[in-house]
């Protein structure tokens, strides 16, 4: 534990060295999240939220319900601008981009930034096509191409040996953790660099959960992932980092964010103490 | 274990009577339809040949078939399903897809449907007498009978779709653009294939509907029965003719009585087909 390295300013949460990187390693911010705060017709969800989010690694967001981790997720990918009445103040910088800036389109900044919902939600479609209709979207048309691509991110979920001979069949005829696993590879098909997850596995079984858990530990270092579980031994287990948003008042708010170990085992706030050890929330 | 108390004797006596109750219902609706055939049937099918098809009214329609009334009707369908379906799947996808439910405008619009819905034919039938024949000047002709047609369609349609549009789960929209798919990406890959069968049970109400319209026709395509020129020829309908052939054509029991058979038949026809197409596109969307 070395949190002697955390350069934890007042009200912008920064970094300590990599958990698992080398020494040399130093971690770079993928998302930068500036006084992020989130209203929905008029009502505060997110109050002023800035945190950075380093590439490469796992940050865990966790708390109680309600306290606008989802919609926190889902401003990152301008998801928000889909729900009516929502409307979002602040700044998030995405690789140095501003999201919101007029020049960005969603389209393009949603290539980059995948998110995989708690329900699998796979199409209605063959399991083949669920992963070729955003790919053509995108403008890789190719057969040969879509197929290679088809294969590796099959692989990469562990889902090739099981549907290999029957990528025609419907994706919803799949188990419930195999349309999960299809629903990451849809959206690593795609290659983003960061990859946000709400709640993957509170849906599946155990079984199925310790899969798809065992899936993210193994996307850990090529993409940048933030997850938002309500299971604090899974985010204990696989995350670096963690950030615990509490409800203050109606709105959320971030109150503490740092290496996973630190959050759990030394929390510097009495409310992440209270949670994390099970005593509240 | 048995359980034979007073209450659960009068539960179980109720349970059946409910589900007795539910059979007599289906049984009721199911005769009511059969018995209609049936009586179709008999009285047409000596009647029916393929000579009555293949050749068009003498006599008032006392002699010969019913060629040009069927190319009428199909014309006046075709014209009507043309403007109507483009028209009201527009705006059934701008209602649910692109506005919010509560917005005033898509109160209005979905209010205005439903006062359409409401406005019985014969009142159509004067507006497109007024409208179609006399102020855009096309007279009694297949154009005015389609486009009054039409008229009619468009609240069935757009409702239906709307609902059908609705049905489709708004996870698919959350994760298609999720995926940066652009909303008219969405809309021709995901949402319009699910909520095909929907749309597909909609057209067919709407077909059903002006497959069997007499009253807004009379004013709009006029009941000449000769075999149309083009669309701006007068045309009768089938309705039309069944229902001449029944009030005004003494001895045109028969003839009528046919016609009404190849006018269920058509509807069954046509039920099936929509059955058929719907359930395939699905099963193709799924393959490719």
């Amino acid at each position: 534990m070395n949190s002697s390295q955390c350069t934890d300013k007042s009200d912008t949460f920064t970094l300590g060295p990599l958990e698992a990187g080398p020494v040399c390693c130093d971690p770079q911010p993928a998302i930068q999240v500036r006084n992020l705060s989130l209203l929905y017709d008029g009502k505060a969800a997110l109050d002023k939220v800035t945190l950075d989010i380093f590439q490469g690694c796992i940050t865990a967001l966790i708390g109680p319900s309600g306290c606008g981790k989802t919609s926190f997720l889902s401003a990152i990918n301008r998801l928000t601008d889909l729900i009516p009445g929502c409307h979002v103040t602040g700044k998030i910088l995405v690789h140095n981009q501003d999201i919101h800036h007029p020049d960005t389109h969603a389209q393009t900044l949603r290539r980059q930034v995948g998110m995989v919902f708690q329900k699998p939600t796979p199409f209605p479609l063959s399991i083949r096509r669920n992963l070729s209709l955003p790919l053509n979207e995108h403008g890789i048309t190719q057969k040969t191409e879509v197929a290679a691509i088809t294969e590796h991110v099959l692989r990469d979920v562990g889902l090739w040996d099981e549907v290999h001979d029957r990528l025609d069949a419907s994706a919803l005829s799949l188990s419930g953790g195999q349309q999960q696993r299809l629903c990451i590879a849809r959206a690593l098909a795609l290659k983003p660099q960061i990859l946000l997850m709400d709640e993957p596995c509170s849906a599946l079984d155990p079984l199925a959960s310790g899969i798809v858990e065992d899936l993210i530990c193994r996307l850990r270092g090529r993409y940048t992932i933030v997850i938002v579980t309500h299971n604090l031994a899974q985010a204990r287990r696989i995350a670096n980092y963690a950030a615990f948003f509490w409800v203050s008042g109606r709105a959320g708010q971030l109150i503490e964010f740092g290496r996973c170990q630190h959050i759990f085992e030394s929390p510097s706030h009495e409310l992440t103490a209270a949670y994390v050890n099970g005593v509240r929330g | 274990m048995r359980e034979t108390t007073p209450v659960h004797t009068r539960k179980v006596l109720r349970d059946r009577g409910v589900q007795l109750l539910i059979y007599a219902s289906v049984l009721l609706i199911s005769t009511v339809f059969i018995w209609i055939l049936a009586d179709l049937v008999r009285g047409g099918l000596a009647h029916l040949s393929w000579e009555f098809l293949m050749e068009s009214p003498r006599d008032a329609g006392r002699t010969g078939g019913i060629a040009s009334i069927l190319v009428s009707t199909l014309l006046i369908l075709l014209v009507a399903v043309l403007t109507a379906v483009p028209i009201a799947w527009t705006t059934a996808i701008l209602l649910a897809e692109f506005i919010a439910v509560d917005s005033a405008f898509g109160k209005a619009v979905r209010f205005s449907l439903h006062v359409l819905a409401g406005v019985p034919s014969i009142v159509f039938g004067l507006f497109g007498n007024a409208f179609f024949s006399i102020y855009l000047g096309l007279g009694f002709s297949i154009l005015s009978g389609g486009l009054t047609l039409a008229c009619m369609l468009l609240p069935i349609l757009a409702s239906t779709a709307e609902a059908g549009l609705r049905t489709v789960p708004n996870a698919y929209r959350m994760s298609a653009s999720a995926l940066g798919l652009t909303r008219t990406a969405t809309l021709v890959h995901l949402i319009l294939p699910a909520a095909a069968p929907v749309l597909a049970a909609g057209l067919l109400l709407g077909i059903g509907r002006a497959l069997a319209e007499t009253a807004a026709l009379l004013f709009t395509s006029g009941y000449v029965d000769r075999m149309p020129d083009s669309l701006l020829d007068s045309g009768r309908a089938l309705a039309l003719h069944i229902f001449d052939l029944s009030m005004n054509v003494p001895g045109g029991d028969m003839p009528a009585y046919a016609s009404a058979l190849v006018l269920v038949s058509l509807l069954l026809c046509i039920n099936i087909l929509a059955m058929k197409f719907a359930y395939g596109l699905q099963r193709r969307k799924i393959r490719t």
